[in-house]
């Protein structure tokens, strides 16, 4: 059941890896002069969008989410509308705390808030395809000892490489080498990235060489 | 011997304070000086020696009348004399061989940076290290140079070229255009932004000395290296220029009138990968070539003779009839003036020795015994009868053999002299930074080995002196020692300080060392485990929280940032860039502590718990109800505690954005220019009015009431000195009001602040002998609190009025992380210390202060005091500079004897990890200095960083004593 279960979450982080790097190949394509340097915004919302169609198709497919006990359309509706509510006030939330940390509060507010969208694409969104606009839930999952599945697990270790990614990504911008990418947000939202795709990357094998101390509660 | 925790972290930091100091000591060599403070003149020049007769102080005139000073930057003496020469510098080749010209190879000293190197060929003195730090606040050359001389004798000067030269020498020139070296992928506009101007400023005649400076070539020596295809392009570009001056000078040659001059050298040469700064040959090697018709033509191609690049300033000096500038340790270039008459070289000879006599005279004790010195004295008597029968009219050839051999006297003398004094300059001591390194080295050794048992419950620190004094490694070593210090004092060529200290001084520090070193070993091996002897319980329950790792790491990061020159220079990055995260750290274990299993904010999982297998700390705390102490109930402490960090977070955007600091973002607008700028003196004068009452209401709460009275007056008075110099306005006069110096307000306030102080004093000497123990404990932490309070004071007067807001954030966060953070989350002294350090070190960025010399607010000096007098002020300038590091280390005191229980326990850690939180970086600085001191930026960043780092420690010493 275990290596069932692990196998599952490897292939899903692979589509959503992938994604990522479509979404990098396929503005080249279609817009022209692309390049993740110099129309970064553009790089930036393919790949938080892709991730976002694909992270909710795939856990929408496989069915992770938690069993929901009505299924009335209106309730559907309404938890649809909170995850939004929830979405918008992450964004915000990383956008107050990218601005504590030093970025200018008026001038390329655009680029410090699309870095906001990226991280909570990366974060929120997945605990809410996971987790659903449940607080209680986010609260159990992001507390100690308190992941009851693989999924849990992993969500914990995605959401936590995304964000140190981000926060390493910050060192290069006061040095003076005066390259592309130490530009506001290209080294942070590079960083993201790549700390969301070792995320995706460790997530599975550290489960995997773990298996023996994880031991999940019964929900 | 036992030492207690904060005893031996006092006595760790006195002994790395002295290896600092022993270290600077021998980074800083002292400069040259002489002792005179105003310019050389004409009127001081010394007199024909000649016995008997009165003196003719008449000074030679002129040999030229115009000169060009041709500098191209890094040129290396072999693009003109090597192989390569006769292909891209044809011209110049053609003049050094076949025309009227002296060419020589002028040796630069290291290190070989184009400001130093500037300073070295106008003054003729090797600029000191200390020199160029201490003169990064002016960059003004203040010295006696060939360019000032010049214009005080009414000469005209036109420059263009890299505006170095603009702002070594403002107001010198008549007319300039400086060219910004800051693009150094550009290596065509520069130069044309030079040449463009040489067409008509050759035709014109009003003129006498004209200086260009190339930069294109060291551009793209930068770029691609010595050998790449775009240096021959360039130098032919350049053998155009030289040819075309060349050409105008000599047709503008006039019959009767005296000869120009052109001279073409360099201010440092190039290594193979195309960079300068070190000391190897290529990089030492410039060429110097001058041309003037007053010399004879060349028949060959001869190997160019050596001198060192700082004769050309008397030689210039002399030729144009200039005084020579005081400073100036080089020699004249004999070659220049072998078309004058023998008179007249011997005259210049001795200005030239009598000059460099009297700047040894000033700057070595011993001048008596320099050779050089008893050579030119001799010279001068010889001189003097030389001139006696010169004036007598003989004209025999023994007169003329006479003075042929007393030129060569001259010479010899000179060149002794020369190098005594250069002797002195421009070298590190290389022993004695050694010495001072192997120091602290071990410092920091002790105090890492003593971790254990320093942070035990005993804090007690057990020492092994007694042993090692008795043990035999210790004679052994201390005889090694004492041999190698013989051995390095007796052969060593330069000056050494370690050399010059009276030799019972060396040796007891030679003893100490080896003492340490033999403790050391002792305290090592305890932790190395007896084979058959149980195994000891390790620390198996040693579990780090996030937060321990977090201060770890940062701290060790931060110590390795400071390798990267950048880092340095925006250091105040790092640690706001720590602080944001720690704040958000301790907001994460505030919610943990709140919302356990209850509700928690969205997702602050910055360094969130990725590994559920971390133990948790404070499990069984949870339950705990804190007192309250400030009347609040539980529910609405909690969301005190809860807003602290955030409010904390907000506290220090706001700051960052109150002072720009740093190097590449410093001259972006902030609030402080805004608040400053005139329009807005009514909005500085209440935001001033309001820290200050923020101030009063957040330190009054723990005084006596006669501290009270006298903090409150002593705020007013702060506000009325501030009134006084202009900063703010008192709200009921409007009227223009005369801006007086404050000195009387600035008194009034001092008597104050001594005078809380004295009552602190008193508080804490009366708790030494209060009986009662609870009753002395509180009268202690009064007392201590009191002389806080007296340090805040004494800060508030000494902040410009736009830092004020600084102070008072910086109280307001101390009271509220002292009173919902510390207390209640039981952070350990360990954590509290780390977290009070990162604080203070963001909030010494936070006033304003850069790595940076020129930062450092000299104004401070003066506050209270008529006129300049020294020690107040250097005492007022540091202390105002390190408010920020100094309040906080304050403030740990006041808040771990505050602990109830275990006072005298958690000082003792606090002092430890203060000292070890002091010492690592300031090790690894001293380390990586010695590695880097060939490194381009050595000067600009690393060097004001190490004084930084010294008086930091300092300061940290000074808190730490008590």
């Amino acid at each position: 059941m275990w290596d069932v279960e692990i196998r599952g979450m490897a292939s899903a982080h692979a589509i959503i890896a992938a994604s990522i790097f479509m979404a990098t190949i396929m503005p080249a394509v279609l817009v022209e002069k692309f390049s993740v340097y110099g129309t970064h915004l553009v790089w930036l919302y393919s790949v938080a969008g892709s991730v976002a169609v694909v992270n909710i198709a795939v856990f929408w497919l496989l069915g992770i989410s938690p069993p929901t006990k009505k299924n009335t359309l209106s309730y559907k509706l309404s938890k649809l509308f909170r995850s939004c509510v929830y979405f918008l006030l992450s964004c915000l939330f990383f956008h107050t705390v990218v601005v504590l940390y030093g970025a200018p509060l008026l001038e390329s507010a655009l680029e410090t808030f699309s870095l906001a969208v990226l991280l909570s694409t990366f974060t929120t969104l997945r605990c809410l395809c996971i987790l659903g606009p449940n607080v209680q839930a986010w609260i159990r999952v992001f507390s100690r000892d308190g992941a009851m599945s693989v999924w849990d697990t992993s969500l914990q270790i995605t959401t936590g490489c995304s964000v140190v990614g981000a926060w390493l990504g910050a060192f290069p911008i006061p040095l003076d080498w005066d390259r592309p990418w130490q530009v506001w947000p290209i080294s942070c939202s590079l960083g993201t990235t790549i700390g969301f795709l070792t995320g995706l990357l460790t997530a599975p094998l550290w489960i995997r060489w773990h298996r023996k101390q994880l031991t999940y509660k019964l929900k | 011997m036992r030492l207690s925790s904060s005893v031996f972290a006092s006595f760790c930091l006195l002994i790395e304070l002295l290896g600092i100091a022993l270290f600077l000591r021998g980074f800083f060599p002292v400069p040259v000086k002489s002792s005179l403070s105003s310019k050389s003149k004409l009127s001081d020049l010394p007199a024909e020696p000649l016995a008997g007769n009165p003196n003719s102080t008449k000074v030679p005139p002129p040999l030229f009348k115009r000169v060009v000073i041709i500098l191209i930057d890094a040129l290396r003496e072999d693009f003109i004399f090597g192989p390569n020469g006769k292909r891209f510098m044809p011209y110049t080749r053609h003049i050094v061989e076949r025309g009227s010209s002296h060419s020589f190879i002028a040796k630069a000293r290291p290190p070989t940076v184009t400001m130093p190197r500037i300073k070295a060929l106008t003054t003729g003195s090797i600029p000191g290290f200390i020199d160029v730090v201490m003169n990064l606040n002016s960059p003004a050359v203040l010295e006696d140079n060939v360019i000032w001389q010049a214009k005080n004798s009414g000469k005209r000067i036109i420059f263009y070229g890299d505006d170095t030269w603009v702002r070594l020498f403002p107001k010198h020139f008549m007319e300039y255009d400086g060219t910004t070296s800051f693009f150094v992928s550009d290596y065509t506009e520069v130069d044309n932004n030079v040449t463009r101007h040489l067409d008509s400023t050759l035709k014109r005649d009003d003129w006498d000395v004209l200086i260009l400076h190339y930069l294109g070539l060291d551009h793209i020596g930068h770029i691609s290296g010595p050998h790449s295809s775009l240096i021959g392009p360039k130098l032919l570009e350049m053998d155009d220029v030289i040819k075309k001056i060349h050409a105008s000078l000599i047709s503008r040659e006039a019959e009767g009138t005296l000869p120009n001059l052109m001279v073409l050298c360099s201010d440092h040469g190039m290594s193979e990968t195309g960079s300068h700064g070190g000391s190897s040959e290529p990089e030492i090697s410039t060429p110097l070539i001058l041309i003037s018709p007053l010399f004879q033509r060349k028949v060959g191609l001869e190997q160019p003779a050596m001198v060192e690049q700082v004769d050309l300033a008397p030689t210039l000096a002399l030729a144009l009839a200039l005084p020579i500038s005081q400073n100036s340790v080089g020699r004249l270039i004999p070659a220049v003036f072998e078309e004058a008459s023998l008179r007249e070289q011997l005259r210049f000879l001795h200005m030239n020795g009598h000059q460099l006599s009297s700047l040894l005279r000033d700057s070595n004790p011993n001048f008596h015994k320099e050779d050089g010195y008893e050579q030119f004295r001799m010279a001068e008597k010889t001189h003097g009868n030389w001139m006696k029968l010169y004036m007598d009219g003989n004209t025999s050839e023994v007169l003329g053999n006479m003075g042929k051999k007393l030129l060569k006297q001259y010479l010899e003398a000179l060149q002794a002299m020369s190098a005594a004094l250069s002797k002195q300059l421009g070298k590190y001591d290389m022993y004695s930074m050694i010495v001072g390194m192997s120091l602290i080295l071990q410092v920091l050794v002790l105090l890492v080995l003593a971790m254990p048992e320093a942070l035990s419950r005993a804090a007690c620190v057990d020492v092994p002196v007694a042993s090692a004094f008795l043990s035999l490694p210790f004679y052994l070593l201390c005889l090694l020692g004492s041999s190698i210090h013989v051995l390095v004092c007796t052969s060593a060529e330069a000056s050494c300080y370690f050399c010059s200290l009276p030799w019972l001084l060396a040796f007891t520090a030679i003893l100490f060392s080896s003492a340490l070193l033999c403790s050391l070993v002792a305290m090592a091996a305890r932790y190395v485990p007896i084979p058959g002897s149980p195994q000891p319980k390790t620390s198996s329950d040693w579990t780090l929280s996030e937060l321990d790792i977090l201060l770890l790491t940062g701290t060790v990061g931060h110590t390795l940032s400071l390798g990267a020159s950048s880092f340095v220079e925006e250091e105040h990055q790092t640690w706001y860039f720590l602080l944001n995260t720690l704040c958000l750290a301790v907001f994460q274990d505030v919610c943990r502590k709140y919302f356990r299993e209850r509700r928690r904010p969205g997702d602050d999982e910055e360094d969130d718990p990725l590994l559920p297998s971390i133990a948790e700390e404070d499990a069984s705390q949870a339950t705990f109800s804190p007192a309250a102490e400030l009347g609040v109930s539980v529910g609405s402490e909690k969301w005190l505690a809860l807003s602290t960090p955030i409010l904390t977070l907000a506290c220090c955007r706001l700051l960052r954005s109150l002072n720009q600091t740093g190097v590449q973002w410093a001259h972006l607008p902030d609030l402080s220019h805004w608040l400053n700028s005139g329009d807005h003196k009514v909005v500085l004068s209440l935001l001033a009015a309001l820290s200050l009452l923020l101030i009063f209401l957040l330190v009054q709460r723990r005084c006596s009431l006669v501290s009270k009275i006298a903090l409150a007056l002593g705020l007013l008075g702060v506000y009325s000195y501030r009134a006084a110099v202009g900063n703010v306005l008192f709200p009921w006069q409007h009227s223009g009001r005369s801006i007086s110096k404050g000195t009387g307000e600035a008194r009034f306030v001092y008597i104050f602040i001594l005078g809380i102080l004295f009552t602190g004093v008193k508080d804490l000497l009366r708790s030494q002998v209060m009986s009662s123990a609870v009753e002395g404990r509180r009268l202690k932490s009064r007392g201590l609190w009191e002389v806080y309070s007296g340090v805040v004071l004494l800060v508030a007067l000494l902040f410009r009025a736009h830092n004020l807001p600084t102070l008072a954030c910086c109280l307001l966060i101390q009271t509220l992380m002292a009173q919902f953070i510390w207390k209640k989350l039981h952070y350990d002294a360990a954590q509290t210390t780390i977290m009070h350090y990162w604080f203070g070190q963001a909030f010494f960025y936070f006033q304003g202060n850069s790595n940076n010399i020129a930062t450092v607010d000299i104004s401070v000096g003066f506050v209270g005091l008529e006129s300049y007098v020294e020690a107040p002020a250097v005492f007022l300038t540091a202390f105002s500079t390190y408010a920020g590091p100094l309040l906080w280390a304050c403030h740990l005191v006041c808040y771990l004897s505050s602990e109830r229980d275990r006072a005298a326990l958690s000082l003792g850690h606090g002092s430890y990890c203060f000292a070890l939180l002091r010492s690592v970086p300031a090790v690894f600085y001293v380390v990586l200095v010695t590695a880097l001191r060939y490194h381009l930026f050595i000067w600009s960043v690393f060097s004001p960083k190490l004084l930084y780092e010294a008086m930091h420690t300092l300061v940290t010493a000074a808190v730490c004593l008590p």
